[in-house]
């Protein structure tokens, strides 16, 4: 009797976990296996009779969306042009030392002296170097990624962090994103947005969202769930919830986040420069063309100058929003 | 003795039971009152956090909720401002029951009635002192001014003026727990809950925590539901306390009552290593008076009631029946020595008299100094009872006192 009552439930426990944790991943390792045995097998015998076709859908996904979303499309190509441009023609008219200046200033008020002294001189080693226009160009083209990547990437943070449903279904994407080597977004980028800067900044703005969404999402389920309790018991409404707690406290996280972006976008800047996205990125792309070791090393150096330097500014900020 | 005048009910708690799991409803169904947590657990997948709990809390009392963890008691006290619906009974604040209350109404009820303490402090780490205290007023779109205002006299209240600018984790953990209490009393609220406030503090800093508390209470008066697993503290800052054990009330009453009168074997285990004297009052363990001479009676016929009685000292009253103090063999012969006439002309300066509320721990070092009884006396200094020494080791020892009857 006794035995049976306690032999029941373990069976049933183990069985329901099999079925649970193992039995989906399980078939569709054996489904799969057995797809790809078959298909092995046929291509062996019958020269190439069984093919997954995925390259074709694809296409055929893309083909669609070119044929059914044209005007949305240019919609955010023209709106994107223009902030870029502008960014960019801002950048090049300011003068050189204009420019130093406000680095000093912002990076001081925002980071201390320290790094300001450092912005400052990697700055001017770059005018010395004689790549400034360039590095303007690039930076133009970060700048408006990063905003583009984070006035997407946080709001799908919080999201992510407020349903757990949303979270899960948009991991998969996420990791692959991330994973995906990012020639492979210059494709699409290309069909949808033509060649040029914008389509650069759309291969920028997929290559770097996954960290600012998932460090967005990180930092707010990171809030001590006994700060959220308080806040309730005190009467709080979810926005208010949102902007007085959850968002300040996760800050630190969403400032790496944001930090993040700004690296990935430096460099996916080079990447870039294979659709016609100009700066930097170009002057590495022609070098490695004409196999010119200095000239590629120099621009590539601008590129690590102004990454440290963005780097070093948004880092500090983010240790200091902590209050 | 507030109870004793019909209180007002403040928060009334009717069959309150709350289960956490897949199946909370069908699990009360389902268990019968032998299964002990693990088999619920087992056979339902469910955990009774709380298990039929019934009671009132008057207003202006501080009620305790007394358990170990595990027994439910901090997510009973959740139930009161909603952060826990209760899965079957009501919950009802000065006769609105939260179970009918939409969001917005809880909202208002926790922004102005029910304001809450926590054990860890849960004090915002990115706000300053005088923010964390001015946050109930901000969620109430407050203009700044005025709900600083506030903030600096409750800062005040609980004397941490001064440190307003700093932010929580440059106080110590003391500190931080003064800025909880001033955070939930910034709302001014009817019902404070507590949920262990002072465990997370080291024993000296909670015993310190524990008159700052009392004095405060004092002087704003509240209704306190107090969580706590410490008999000792319960027994200090209860008026009443609940007893919990695996989500059930296991005994409510006065601590006096729980520690003369413990209701079951669990409560007894308890209170085994309680200190008695600090909660038993004279009032329950004095017995009858016994002779009382008036002072206006003469000396010889004191002295035939003396010999007479097998006591060998007798209380004096006045005229009104007021108390003055006790007389011995000794005494009298020393007056009759002396030639008076009347009780009234001798000196008596042995006074062991002791109220009826104080602790029996105050009556120890009145009734080292006495050679038998201490009398209990009034306010009006009316002689209501006496103890006798071998009463008061009686009740140190905790062996049932059966002298009254």
């Amino acid at each position: 009797m006794q035995n049976k009552k306690a032999g029941k439930p373990v069976l049933e426990k183990f069985t329901s976990i099999f079925q649970k944790s193992l039995y989906v991943p399980l078939m569709v390792v054996v489904a799969s296996g057995v797809i790809i045995s078959l298909g092995g097998f046929f291509n062996e015998v019958r020269g190439g009779f069984f093919k997954i076709p995925a390259g074709k859908w694809v296409d055929f996904f893309v083909a669609w969306l070119m044929d059914n979303f044209k005007p949305a499309f240019d919609i955010i190509k023209v709106s994107v042009a223009v902030v870029l441009s502008n960014c960019e023609k801002f950048l090049l008219w300011l003068p050189w030392w204009a420019v130093i200046l406000l680095v000093l200033v912002f990076s001081f008020w925002l980071a201390g002296r320290r790094v300001a002294i450092f912005s400052v001189a990697g700055m001017y080693l770059i005018l010395l170097l004689g790549l400034w226009d360039l590095s303007m160009i690039t930076l133009a083209l970060m700048a408006v990624a990063v905003l583009i990547t984070n006035v997407i990437g946080i709001p799908m943070g919080i999201l992510a962090a407020k349903s757990d449903l949303f979270e899960k279904s948009i991991r998969p994407f996420l990791d692959a994103m991330q994973v995906m080597p990012s020639f492979v977004y210059l494709i699409p980028a290309l069909m949808f947005f033509g060649i040029g800067r914008v389509p650069a900044v759309m291969a920028c703005v997929i290559y770097s969202l996954p960290p600012v969404v998932r460090l967005t999402n990180l930092g707010i389920r990171q809030v001590p769930a006994e700060l959220v309790e308080a806040a309730h018991a005190f009467g709080t409404t979810q926005t208010q919830l949102l902007l007085k707690l959850e968002l300040p406290v996760a800050m630190a996280s969403i400032m790496t986040g944001v930090n993040q972006t700004i690296m990935m976008n430096l460099g996916m800047a080079v990447l870039a420069a294979m659709i016609a996205a100009g700066g930097l990125g170009r002057e590495v792309l022609l070098s490695l063309g004409q196999i010119d070791i200095g000239r590629g090393f120099v621009a590539g150096f601008c590129i690590v100058i102004l990454a440290m330097v963005l780097d070093r500014i948004t880092q500090v900020m983010g240790t200091r929003l902590k209050r | 003795m507030s109870e004793e005048e019909n209180p007002k009910v403040k928060i009334s708690c009717k069959n309150v039971w709350k289960v956490f799991g897949a199946n909370p409803r069908q699990a009360i169904e389902s268990i019968d009152d032998t299964m002990t947590k693990k088999e619920i657990l087992e056979e339902t997948g469910n955990v009774i956090a709380v298990k039929d709990v019934s009671f009132d809390v008057h207003e202006g009392e501080i009620f305790v909720v007394m358990g170990l963890s595990g027994s439910g008691k901090s997510t009973l006290v959740r139930c009161f401002n909603g952060l826990y619906t209760p899965t079957k009974g009501n919950v009802i604040i000065d006769g609105a029951d939260l179970a009918t209350m939409g969001k917005k109404e809880l909202r208002m009820i926790r922004r102005h009635k029910i304001s809450m303490v926590f054990q860890h402090f849960a004090l915002f780490p990115h706000r300053t002192i005088l923010d964390n205290v001015a946050y109930g007023l901000e969620l109430q779109n407050i203009e700044k001014s005025k709900r600083y205002e506030r903030a600096m006299e409750v800062l005040e209240l609980v004397s941490l003026n001064g440190w307003e600018k700093n932010y929580p984790d440059e106080l110590s953990g003391g500190m931080q727990q003064r800025v909880g209490l001033a955070r939930s009393l910034a709302l001014d609220p009817e019902i404070l809950l507590m949920d262990e406030p002072f465990s997370a503090l080291d024993p000296l800093i909670r015993r310190q925590m524990h008159e700052e508390f009392i004095q405060l209470m004092t002087k704003v008066r509240k209704t306190i539901v107090f969580i706590s697993h410490d008999l000792n503290e319960a027994m200090r800052l209860g008026s009443r306390i609940a007893i919990m054990k695996d989500g059930k009330i296991e005994q409510i009453g006065t601590p006096e009552e729980i520690v003369c009168r413990p209701g079951s074997e669990y409560v007894c285990e308890f209170i085994s290593d309680i200190s008695r004297e600090k909660v038993i009052k004279v009032r329950s363990i004095m017995i009858e008076p016994s002779r009382t001479i008036k002072n206006s009676l003469d000396l010889e016929t004191a002295l035939r009631i003396i010999k007479g009685e097998k006591n060998e000292q007798l209380f004096v009253t006045g005229s009104k029946g007021e108390s003055i103090g006790v007389v011995d063999l000794e005494d009298i012969d020393k007056g009759i020595a002396l030639n008076h006439i009347k009780l009234s002309e001798i000196n008596i300066n042995k006074k062991y008299h002791i109220g009826p509320d104080q602790t029996i721990e105050e009556l120890i070092p009145i009734m080292a100094a006495c050679d038998n009884s201490v009398a209990v006396v009034d306010e009006n200094r009316k002689f209501i009872g006496e103890v006798p020494r071998k009463v008061l080791l009686k009740a140190l020892l905790g062996t049932e006192n059966n002298h009254a009857k």
